[in-house]
């Protein structure tokens, strides 16, 4: 049983983080209709930010201001690569979305070098013990959802309270009428990518916590569209919900592979394409996502 | 004073909808706009409310002009703040969003004006007060048509182009759009009304223009709109035949009509 719990929070943890990366690519994907791959890119690039910004000002300060850069070398790349494209097919903005992803993880990969570089989290591997039940918590997965949750209730509040939340919310709705009614759509795709982009840069460095940031710290963002797939494409809650999801199925399976040691190490790492399929295969649309109408 | 001078549109580099169409919308004026479909009304307002874009339409002569100034080439959010607001045909409200979010967001280029807009719209239309905080997607098609123009009301126009307020309603409720856009009127708007319901349309207009493939074909005062006798065959219903009774389609000679107008 402890073990059991002990999987479910760790999975939490590593949840958040896929979390935080599916609701990136979920705003994007609701303000323009396209799937922006440049999430990894944003992801390793705050990261990294993190590891040069923590000496100087601490980690909470260096999380900040690197998800404030990251946000703003999102609103660059929409502004020079994206922007232009508007109205071009989905399909070819997918694509320069790809291939701004590697340009970017290049040049970050530049400022990687060969020292080991840390986010320097005030957590490390230690452990915190909840009392009275022997389970062991990592502080860093404490860390992870409890930023995260923070950052969902900030999202909830933006989208709902705001005026420009709320003029996003409309324009992914039908993006002509709220054109007529004096939104402007340049600024919530903006607006889309620069919170995408923030959202990136503190998910990678909850990633990295504990752990060294390297050039394969993006590879994380790609259990990412699982789990917006899994939650549907065009749904928040989903890909929060997603998110955390696939994170304790991951460490459940990860937990648990000695007892079917026919499918060999390492199963867990599959687990999150295995749950997409299996979801696809019961609700093509997610377990959130609109259902596509179809007229005949 | 809105006007349009010799306006030209064109979609997809290759479509010429409108051929040099002019008319003009003074302040305080209701103007109607009668045209089969396809005749060009809906480019039109959007060449007016900058959204010819999102269609891949261009304006590519003449200048739609406000109080003189060119509006042709502005986004849709500067022609908004400059007081010209479009109600788009099929009402085209935001279906997930509640009844006040909706109208918060008509509101959305004035926003410091949003609670003093919101009591104003609110009062004038009471069905919205009570439903203020429902999804807008579940109104009934009457509610929705008010909510599209209570929506277009919050951005306090000086001028409101309405496409078909009365597409899909029962004659009661078009009636009831008719007062409201007299009340909406007399409140000191100007109105630009697209209508295929020509009998409400010229009833409160001062004016008419009837467009035809893209060009206007008749201009006049309301009530000699109403008096003409090809306005009162083909748009009223009421030919010159409506005396002698019943007529056979037998007579018909011509389903595309061919008739060169002479104004």
């Amino acid at each position: 049983m402890t073990e059991f719990l002990e999987s479910v929070l760790r999975g939490l943890g590593t949840g958040s983080v896929y979390a935080l990366l599916a609701l990136g690519f979920v705003i994007i994907y609701k303000a323009t209709r396209v799937i922006s791959f440049a999430q990894p890119a944003f992801m390793l690039a705050g990261a990294v930010l993190v590891t040069y910004l923590v000496g100087p000002v601490g980690f909470w300060l260096a999380v900040l201001i690197a998800a404030l850069l990251t946000a703003g070398l999102a609103l660059g790349v929409e502004r020079v690569a994206v922007r232009p494209m508007v109205g071009r097919p989905a399909f070819v903005v997918a694509i320069i979305t790809l291939g701004v992803d590697v340009a970017v993880r290049v040049v970050v990969n530049g400022f990687i070098g060969l020292d080991v570089r840390h986010v320097g989290d005030p957590w490390g591997l230690r452990t915190v013990a909840i009392p009275g039940t022997g389970i062991d918590l990592q502080q860093r997965h404490l860390g992870a959802f409890l930023t995260t949750a923070v950052l969902i209730a900030a999202l909830f509040a933006f989208f709902r309270f705001t005026r420009m939340g709320l003029a996003m919310r409309a324009a992914a709705y039908d993006q002509e009428a709220a054109l007529a009614q004096g939104v402007s759509v340049g600024a919530v795709f903006a607006l889309a990518w620069g919170l995408a982009g923030g959202l990136a840069a503190v998910a990678g460095t909850f990633a990295a916590a504990g752990a060294s940031v390297d050039a394969g710290l993006w590879l994380i963002a790609l259990t990412a569209l699982p789990v917006i797939i899994l939650g549907g494409l065009d749904s928040l809650p989903g890909a929060v919900v997603g998110g955390l999801a696939v994170g304790t199925i991951q460490e459940l399976a990860a937990s648990y592979q000695q007892h079917a040691p026919w499918l060999g190490g390492n199963v867990s790492v599959i687990t999150p394409y295995v749950l997409m399929l299996l979801v696809l295969l019961v609700r093509p649309y997610g377990l959130f996502g609109t259902r596509e109408v179809e007229r005949v | 004073m809105l006007q349009v001078r010799n306006l030209e549109v064109v979609y997809d580099d290759v479509m010429l909808v409108l051929r040099g169409v002019s008319l003009t919308v003074p302040p305080g004026g209701i103007v109607a706009l009668l045209g089969a479909n396809g005749a060009g009304k809906t480019t039109l307002l959007r060449a007016i409310s900058g959204l010819l874009e999102v269609h891949d339409g261009a304006v590519t002569k003449g200048s739609v002009t406000l109080d003189g100034d060119p509006i042709h080439r502005l986004r849709p959010a500067a022609v908004v703040r400059r007081g010209v607001c479009q109600v788009m045909e099929g009402r085209r409200i935001f279906a997930e969003l509640t009844v006040e979010e909706n109208l918060r967001l008509g509101g959305h280029t004035a926003h410091r004006q949003i609670p003093a807009r919101l009591d104003h719209v609110l009062g004038l239309f009471p069905v919205l007060a009570q439903r203020r905080r429902h999804t807008a997607g579940y109104l009934s098609g009457g509610e929705q048509q008010m909510l599209a123009m209570g929506r277009a009301l919050m951005a306090e126009p000086r001028y409101l182009l309405l496409d078909e307020p009365s597409l899909g309603l029962a004659p009661r409720l078009v009636a009831q759009v008719r007062e409201l856009i007299a009340t909406i009127n007399a409140g000191g708007a100007g109105v630009l009304l697209v209508e295929q319901n020509a009998t409400m349309a010229l009833s409160l207009a001062t004016h008419g223009y009837v467009l035809e493939t893209g060009q206007v074909v008749l201009d006049k005062p309301a009530e000699q709109l109403l008096a003409d006798d090809d306005i009162r065959e083909f748009y009223l219903g009421l030919g010159a035949a409506a005396g002698a009774g019943r007529r056979s389609f037998r007579d018909v000679k011509h389903y595309r009509r061919r008739k060169r107008w002479l104004s």
